[in-house]
């Protein structure tokens, strides 16, 4: 081992190297992932770990701001942010706020000139004619991977590559999570999706079931291609929040060649498809893809000509963040990706400089964090030395405990259970479970909507004041005394049935995703034992979990929300009865029902952010102190740690394409890898030894046994 | 108070009768008497006969439930409590209730992070709270030593205490039964020549005494072990962990038990198409990868208690199903090893002239196989389970590792090193989980390999490693 | 001989057919496609046509083991049973329900796992025997007693430990190795270098014991007495005759496994980040993933009959003696 260790040692670096030596100062960029991304196809792809590859690799026609907040959205191959005007039902124009407004029309220019990644799907031969357009069998039988093709091509993005995404989203072999959500809105959306799901069944009664489906066939009525550059989307009614989608991938360019191109027989058999290797006009393409080990993104050579962005946020330029403003982007020439799935090595690579950014959401963490009385953090100081700084943002998230209010005790509009649950509310010590679970990574939530997001009330305006009361120095959880009299007046004193006398049993329903649960569950059981109500937690695995919480049998449970858009209407809609998951699949788990509540919802809904819509905000908010469906967890802080040669990172939530703005001083990590890593072999000598130690005895015992059986047998 | 029996409970009762009554018809079997005084005469099997007694006792103190009835609101009956506790969580209470917020580590008078504190006159710093309970008594933390010097010692001379009259029970029997002077008596159990190894097995108490009173006399003002994320003393968990550890490494041989004996003996004693479907079953079962059979059992059992909630009246009893449950699993998926073993013998048994002759006497098949075959095989069963106890203790660990083992509400030694795993990698380093469990699993295990090895030597010294069987070491 | 081979072949068939039966059972009963389509399609947005979709495209949506609106065979065939487990029997594995190619990924995974099970198995035979050896050697010395006490010692210690405590101290402490993840080329054997080394620890308990006593029941033999009255040295009698003829028993011990060190190790994969057949069966019971975990079931009692078959090959290698009709 030591002989080996050596050896490896000689070409001069850590012994502890996980990469190849070739790349040691090289302009790379060292990340790592726990799930191998499901789909990096545009249309399917939903998730964040996703995001991470896609974003890089795909442009929609809108991003948002690397640094303004709050969030803002510009355009990124559109030329400008698209404005919408609004028809009646017989194509005339009408205000905004008509009556008999039908559809929203948003037209979007592209900006002429952007090309594609290098890839074999545009490869035209000396005629002019594609070079892959109808391989067979034989032609394949070389190719395992993408690179195996000798040939690639370019072309320029056209607004048919959006209009042809927007039908995919239809399409009846591929699932896009927001099919449904667009096909309410996209003008002919569903009709499309009939006609292809005839066609294909034609296809399969055909026996050829994976025949290539030729979407350029079937019309969108709602989606015009206007010219070249210019494409127009139909909507029905308004939505204002429609122009945020415009910003995800799902509304990304696929070019029909790829399609085609992926769509040959014995292509998917190979794993060429377009969700294994997407082709995007973005900063990054993908170049290898092994879901089990690693994924490399490099620098799209044909890449525009884009820069820097100029402004930003206040403290932006002290912060040193514009000082690349106006520099061509991307910096980083490669980023490598390498599965990581436990977060104990993430972690420990992370601080012997392997990775230049630690996993945001790794438990390990806790002493390299302190947080302040004010819910601020700090880096540690030893960490500090070592050059790491932190990054923190409220994500644009919630995590709460939700109260079914479907269920007979601890559900319902009435004043008993009212005040169980604002009792439990106050009992549950969030600000507790955020510094041991969360480690300090959170901000006690005062409602559903976080801050960042328009609508949030920061200080004395926005405090939850049936659980908390306003002290000076901020929000102070109302005493458990309080809590106990609430719980007389729900008629349980000391959490027994005033009347029986029979305890008070809840059940806490939650997925069991393993032994490493139990100190959650102990620590909920503590939260209720405040107030002599026994918590019975029901961990069941997550299929069982959804299926109670779908069929409102649930009684509390933990439950969170990622939004997909910045917007208060994103958060407000959890409550809306519209929205009951019992009843009709939503996303209100809680079952939460309330008239005004909902009124005001739709009031609210399509206003501009401003004084009236704040207004409406409030009350709605208020309406939910008052109902307590949830106890209001927390809204989680993304923390992030990076080293002292990573510059231009600013975490942002809704910008996922972030790669393209950072930058890395490579000989600096390669010094500071050296000095981190240097190997301790003494103890291997030590082993060494310890192990040898029994051999001297053994040979002198040895020797004197057979010299006396030497003379034993003379 | 009202007794509550879980499933578990009753089937360690069962199987506590069953030793007894086995222990009790083995007593005219000279063979099986012999035997049993071999293992006595074993130093490291008696001595660790002593430590594993020790553990089967908590274990079995933890297998006593019921409900604490509540005091009535207004006059009248008390109402039993929701909650189920067993005997061991009433006498080590305090150990219960004694919660801080969250890591602390062994004998500290401080939380392990820091915290933002807030001195007078609102000033803030960062510091490392006191403890809510450990320590608590000390007026300065800086008397620590001292107190936990003198507790120990008081202990220790506890400990030496009950020791001495332990001691001196054993010489005076020894000396009634031998005739001889206490001192002689004395002389003998210290040089060894004694029929049983009482030297051992004074050692073994000697030292179990000796670290438990003054563990106890610690606990009851320190977190000995330290404490976990949530602030639970580490020792209570280790010491509910026992009961998990003894009930998957016993009854999951008791559930199998049947399948094997039975199957095993139909097979080897009939012959034929029943031997034929019996071989084709085993090697069935034995084809497929331990694991993934346990995982794919497990899961199933899981829906079937998930979807029936109705079975259920509280989470111990849920949490005692499922661990029934994986016991079963364990044992169907196992007992093909001891199965093919007794087999193998019943071949050689039926060959016997004895059992031939009853043959020809036309005595009843059952009847043979009760009164000739099954008596003669009882001593690979015994085997078979001291051998397998060790082996499925580990299992349950990695097991829990990968999330088809126990109920997460289970105190379970997987279930602590899968937590103490995370906690390896916080700086700091959080080491005093991960040591209990390495401990007390250590000296559970080690206890149970010796025993069984003495065990095993006495009663057929060329079984040999022969009834291992397939468990998922990793 | 090869008769001999045909009819074990020939045997294992009805043990697959069983194999295959009892993992259908037990999966479908766990989970209805419905249950599998939700696990895939994530909790945000899943509407009920989704879920009818997804599973028409998996073929979940046809009947479990009879179709009644089929023809003659297309009955039996038209239905999940045929579709996800007959098609075992051709090694056909088709794709996970999240929708790779499972034969792909055992393709790919089988190297990694090769590389990490192979050495330890090798290694670990050659030290445990060798310890066994000198125990035996030394048999009735203070090292035989100590060797013996640190064998159950290390045996009572679970795997886990060994696991956690040497990535702790070698990779964290030590920052010798890679504290995990796996390479390309030669550089795997820094990442391998590990995992071997704890492995073959772990096993050194048990093993050695084992072939202990393996080794003292030969050398209890009236040939071993013979050799030593002739005037042998004690290593001379071991390494010649009491290795060979003890070589039976380690081998039926031995060679059952080889075949199944293709599934690779379930825990040391996950935990040093190899991307092996054990991690990726672990993935996939966390993520409940049936289709893999039952092609793996499959694959496994394949490889296990494939041992049992050469474990008797062997014996016939090793001791002429033996002959099978």
């Amino acid at each position: 081992m030591v002989a080996i260790g050596l050896a490896l040692a000689g070409c001069g670096r850590a012994w502890n190297d996980p990469y190849p030596a070739s790349e040691n100062a090289a302009n790379i960029l060292y990340a790592g992932f726990t799930e191998r991304p499901k789909h990096l196809d545009p249309v399917q792809s939903y998730s964040e770990d996703e995001a991470e590859f896609n974003a890089q690799i795909y442009e929609p026609p809108l991003q948002y701001h690397y640094l303004k907040r709050p969030y803002t959205l510009v355009p990124l191959t559109a030329r400008a942010m698209p404005e919408p005007y609004f028809l009646d039902a017989g194509g005339n124009r009408v205000g905004a706020d008509a009556p008999e407004l039908a559809f929203s029309v948003y037209e979007i220019r592209i900006r002429p000139g952007i090309l594609y990644q290098p890839h074999p799907a545009f490869a035209r031969d000396g005629a002019g004619r594609l070079r892959y357009e109808r391989l067979d069998a034989q032609a394949l039988r070389d190719v395992h991977e993408l690179r195996d093709f000798a040939y690639t091509g370019t072309r320029e993005l056209v607004a048919a590559d959006y209009v042809y995404q927007i039908k995919r989203l239809a399409h009846p072999r591929l699932h896009s999570p927001i099919f449904g959500l667009m096909s309410e809105y996209v003008v002919g959306l569903k009709e499309l999706a009939a006609a292809l799901r005839q066609a294909d069944e034609k296809l399969r009664a055909a026996g050829r079931p994976k025949a290539w489906l030729d979407l350029d066939a079937f019309p969108l009525a709602g989606v015009e291609l206007v010219d070249r550059h210019t494409y127009r989307i139909r909507i029905r009614g308004r939505y204002a929040q429609f122009a945020y989608w415009l910003a995800m991938s799902f509304f990304a360019p696929v070019p029909p060649e790829a399609d085609r191109f992926y769509g040959q027989p014995g292509m998917a058999e190979k794993n060429l498809t377009l969700d294994w290797y997407p082709v995007g006009t973005g900063p990054y393409m993908l170049t290898r893809n092994d879901p089990n080990a690693r994924i490399v993104l490099e620098r799209n050579p044909n890449y525009r000509d884009e820069r820097y962005p100029a402004e930003g946020e206040p403290q932006d330029a002290a912060a040193g963040l514009l000082a690349d403003a106006g520099r061509r982007i991307p910096f980083i020439d490669k980023a490598v990706f390498s599965r990581e799935k436990e977060a104990i090595p993430y972690w420990n690579k992370f601080l012997q400089g392997y990775y230049d950014s630690s996993g945001i959401s790794s438990d390990s963490f806790d002493q390299a964090v302190q947080v302040g009385a004010g819910g601020e953090s700090t880096i540690s100081p030893e960490m500090a030395q070592q050059g790491i700084r932190l990054e923190t943002t409220v994500a644009t998230a919630v995590r709460y405990l939700a109260f079914n209010w479907l269920d007979p005790v601890v559900g319902g509009a009435d004043e008993r259970s009212r005040k169980l649950r604002r009792a439990i509310g106050i009992a549950i010590d969030w600000e507790e479970f955020i510094s041991i679970f969360a480690n300090g990574r959170g901000i006690a939530a005062q409602g559903p909507i976080p801050p960042g997001i328009f609508g949030h009330r920061e200080g004395q305006a926005g405090l939850d004041s049936t659980i908390y009361d306003w002290a000076p120095g901020g929000p102070r959880r109302k005493d458990i005394a309080e809590a106990r009299r609430l719980l007389v007046q729900a008629g349980y004193p000391d959490g027994r049935d005033a009347r029986s006398g029979v305890p008070l049993v809840l059940y806490l329903d939650t997925t069991d995703r393993g032994p490493g649960d139990k100190s959650r569950f102990d620590w909920f059981r503590k939260q209720f034992a405040k107030l002599g109500i026994q918590l019975e937690v029901r961990g069941t695995d997550y299929n069982r979990f959804q299926e109670k919480v779908r069929k409102g049998a649930a009684q509390i449970f933990v439950w969170g929300w990622n939004a997909d858009y910045p917007d208060p209407e994103n958060f407000l809609f959890l409550f809306q009865s519209t929205q009951s998951r019992a009843r009709f699949q939503g996303e209100n788990a809680a079952n939460y029902s309330n008239p005004e509540f909902d009124r005001l919802f739709e009031r609210m809904k399509n206003l501009p952010n401003g004084a009236e819509r704040q207004a409406l905000i409030d009350r709605m908010v208020a309406i939910l102190h008052e109902d307590a469906p949830w106890s209001f967890g927390y809204f989680p802080k993304d923390f992030g740690l990076l080293h002292a040669w990573m510059a231009n990172v600013k975490p942002n939530q809704m910008a996922r394409n972030r790669l393209k703005y950072q930058r890395i001083d490579a000989q600096l990590r390669a010094r500071r890898r050296a000095e981190w890593n240097l190997p301790l072999w003494w103890p291997l000598a030590g082993l060494a030894l310890l192990v040898a130690a029994p051999a001297i005895p053994a040979a002198l015992s040895y020797r004197r046994r057979e010299r006396r059986r030497a003379s034993a047998g003379a | 108070m009202m007794p509550v029996v879980l499933w578990t409970d009753a089937l360690i009762g069962l199987l506590l009768a069953g030793s007894v009554a086995l222990a009790w018809a083995g007593r005219r079997n000279r063979l099986m008497r012999d035997a049993w005084r071999r293992v006595a005469e074993s130093r490291p099997g008696m001595a660790a006969a002593v430590v594993l007694a020790c553990f089967v006792v908590i274990g079995l103190a933890d297998s006593i439930h019921y409900r604490p009835r509540l005091d009535a609101p207004g006059a009248g009956v008390g109402v039993p409590a929701a909650e189920v506790v067993s005997l061991l969580d009433r006498l080590v209470a305090g150990l219960r209730s004694r919660g801080e917020k969250t890591y602390s580590a062994p004998f500290a008078t401080h939380l392990y992070a820091k915290e933002t504190l807030e001195g007078p006159g609102g000033r803030q710093f960062r510091d490392t709270p006191r403890l809510r309970y450990g320590g608590s008594h000390l007026k300065r933390p800086g008397a620590r030593a001292a107190d936990v010097v003198f507790r120990a010692v008081e202990g220790v001379a506890a400990g030496f205490a009950l020791w001495l009259l332990l001691a001196a029970a054993v010489v005076r029997r020894l000396a009634r039964a031998q005739a001889c002077s206490p001192s002689a008596a004395w002389w003998r159990i210290w040089s060894g020549q004694t029929a049983v190894a009482w030297n051992a097995v004074l050692a073994a108490a000697g030292v179990v005494l000796l670290v438990a009173f003054p563990v106890a006399f610690l606990s009851g003002q320190y977190h000995v072990l330290g404490t976990d994320k949530v602030g639970q003393d580490v020792l209570l968990a280790a010491l509910k962990s026992i009961r998990t550890a003894l009930v998957i490494g016993t009854l999951t041989t008791l559930v199998m038990l049947p399948f094997a004996v039975v199957l095993g003996i139909l097979a080897g004693y009939l012959g034929g198409w029943i031997d034929d479907l019996i071989q084709y079953l085993y090697t069935t079962l034995n084809s497929i990868p331990g694991v993934l059979l346990i995982a794919a059992s497990v899961l199933m059992m899981q829906v079937l208690i998930d979807t029936h909630p109705q079975w259920f009246q509280s989470a111990a009893e849920r949490a005692d199903a499922r661990l029934l449950a994986l016991c079963a699993i364990l044992g169907v998926t196992s007992w093909t090893g001891l199965c093919r073993l007794l087999r193998g013998e019943t071949l050689k048994l039926r060959e016997l002239e004895y059992v031939e002759a009853a043959r020809a006497f036309g005595v009843p098949t059952p009847r043979i196989l009760a009164r000739h075959v099954l008596p003669n095989l009882m001593h690979l069963v015994m085997i078979a389970m001291v051998m397998d106890f060790s082996g499925l203790v580990l299992a349950e660990a990695v097991l829990s590792y990968v999330g088809i083992g126990v109920d997460p509400n289970t105190y379970s030694f997987g279930t602590m090193i899968n937590a103490a795993r995370l906690e390896l990698s916080r700086e700091p380093v959080v080491w005093w989980s991960l040591a209990a469990a390495f401990v007390f699993m250590f000296a559970l295990v080690l206890s149970a390999n010796l025993v069984a090895d003495a065990v095993r030597d006495a009663f057929d010294p060329r079984l040999v490693g022969r009834a291992r069987r397939r468990l998922p070491a990793g | 001989m090869l008769a001999y081979i045909v009819r074990r072949v020939l045997y294992a068939i009805p043990i697959l057919i069983g194999v295959n039966l009892l993992t259908f059972t037990l999966f479908f009963v766990v989970n209805t496609p419905d249950d599998m389509a939700r696990m895939q399609l994530g909790i945000k947005r899943v509407t009920p046509e989704a879920i009818v979709k997804w599973k028409a495209e998996r073929g979940y949506d046809k009947p479990l083991v009879y179709n009644e609106r089929s023809q003659g065979v297309r009955a039996l065939t038209d239905t999940i049973f045929f579709e996800k487990s007959v098609r075992l029997f051709a090694f056909d594995f088709g794709r996970s329900d999240n929708g790779d190619d499972i034969s792909w990924q055992i393709r790919n995974r089988m190297v990694p796992s090769l590389a990490l099970a192979l050495p330890v198995f090798v290694l670990g035979l050659y030290v445990t025997v060798s310890l066994a050896l000198f125990q035996v050697l030394f048999r009735g010395t203070w090292l035989d007693v100590w060797g013996v006490i640190l064998c159950v010692a290390m045996m009572s210690i679970s795997s886990l430990f060994y696991i956690i405590g040497g990535q702790f101290v070698v990779s964290k402490l030590w920052r010798l190795v890679p504290i995990s993840g796996y390479g390309e080329g030669i550089d795997v054997v820094r990442f391998l270098l590990l995992p071997v080394v704890v492995g073959v620890i772990g096993n050194i308990g048990a093993n050695t014991r084992w072939y202990r006593t393996i080794f003292l029941e030969e050398i209890g033999r009236d040939y071993v007495r013979t050799a030593r009255a002739k005037g042998l040295a004690e290593t001379a009698v071991l390494f010649r005759h009491v290795l060979r003829n003890a070589l039976i028993p380690i081998l039926t011990g031995a060679v059952v496994v080889i075949p199944l060190l293709f599934m690779g190790s379930l825990i040391a994969e996950s935990f040093f980040g190899i991307p092996g057949l054990g991690s990726y069966t672990i993935d996939a019971i966390n993520a409940q993933d049936f289709a893999i975990v039952r092609a793996m079931v499959f694959l496994g009692s394949v490889l296990y009959i494939v041992g049992l078959i050469l474990t008797d090959i062997s014996y016939t290698l090793v001791d002429p003696r033996i002959r099978f009709e």
